[in-house]
């Protein structure tokens, strides 16, 4: 287990959830796209705290920034979800192609 | 943590977060997609606990299981297909998706490879929560407050969203375009009811 070999898993993580987020059509799943690339987010953020920062104590506060990000995302991304659907009857990417009312 | 066992854990987890991270998108069943989502995440969890970094680790552990069980609802609640019974294929641009997700992998990939990362050894690898706790709640309290009232600000702004009534009536009926002069009579605009026929559509 080195830091090469952690950054390259989430570099793969942050690739598939690229490809999640842009192939997807359901708002539910392209959320899960951004939390699958969050995820690699903060594999890499704590193996460079492990390896490269001599564990300063702030590498670990850097990771716990990342899962706030994914809380915050998590609940307004399911508001928008309820939002839009009470609004519009879309619960895809297809189904709202205006920004208007 | 050293030695050959935790290499080899680290490389089940790890190939287990991305395969798993992968079916996401592949599997029929929501519900399915939604737990190999938290399979990825524990599996992550666990590798964090091998970097040493327990209460990271741990603290995913918590929080994953309890989002999961929440997005498995709105899967269910949202999507057509919750069981899988029928094969389902809902994606657009799939190519330029592909294209995309393996270029931003390779892309980071290369950096890690080739960038001169620096290598310093924990200073203290017994007392990395104890060291956090400390960080938390010394140097980086502004940052924890500043995140509370985020977290607070994000409470608001989702039941905002999603109530469908306010204390004045209807969530939507108070939306009127204002005019330029202050003093002027706002415009009146007929709220379009959406057509609970015109933009359902999409399941594919």
């Amino acid at each position: 287990m080195t830091l090469v070999a952690v950054l390259v898993v989430a570099a793969a993580l942050i690739g598939v959830g690229v490809w999640g987020v842009l192939s997807q059509q359901s708002f539910v799943m392209v959320m899960m796209g951004f939390e699958l690339a969050l995820n690699g987010v903060m594999l890499a953020a704590a193996g460079a705290w492990r390896f490269a920062a001599g564990g300063e104590p702030k590498g670990q506060v850097l990771v716990i920034v990342a899962l706030f990000v994914m809380a915050i995302e998590a609940a307004i991304g399911f508001a928008l979800v309820v939002a839009v659907y009470r609004r519009r009857q879309a619960d895809t990417t297809e189904g709202i192609a205006t920004m208007e009312r | 943590m050293t030695g050959w066992p935790v290499d080899v854990a680290f490389w089940v987890l790890a190939v287990g977060a991305v395969w798993f991270g992968w079916r996401v998108f592949r599997t029929d069943s929501m519900v399915r997609a939604t737990f190999a989502l938290l399979v990825s995440f524990l599996d992550v969890g666990a590798i964090m606990v091998l970097l040493l970094a327990e209460y990271l680790g741990v603290a995913l552990f918590f929080m994953m299981a309890v989002e999961m069980t929440v997005m498995a609802i709105f899967m269910v609640a949202y999507m057509m297909n919750p069981a899988g019974l029928n094969p389902m294929q809902m994606v657009h641009q799939p190519r330029v998706a592909v294209v995309a997700g393996v270029l931003a992998a390779a892309g980071l990939a290369a950096v890690a490879w080739f960038a001169d990362l620096p290598s310093v050894a924990l200073v203290a690898p017994q007392d990395t929560i104890r060291e956090l706790g400390l960080e938390v709640m010394g140097e980086s309290m502004i940052l924890m407050q500043t995140a509370g009232i985020t977290l607070l600000a994000t409470m608001i702004g989702a039941v905002a969203l999603t109530a469908a009534h306010g204390r004045f009536g209807e969530a939507t009926s108070g939306s009127r375009p204002p005019r330029l002069d202050p003093d002027a009579e706002p415009v009146e605009q007929e709220m379009a009811r959406p057509d609970p026929h015109a933009h359902h559509g999409g399941h594919g």
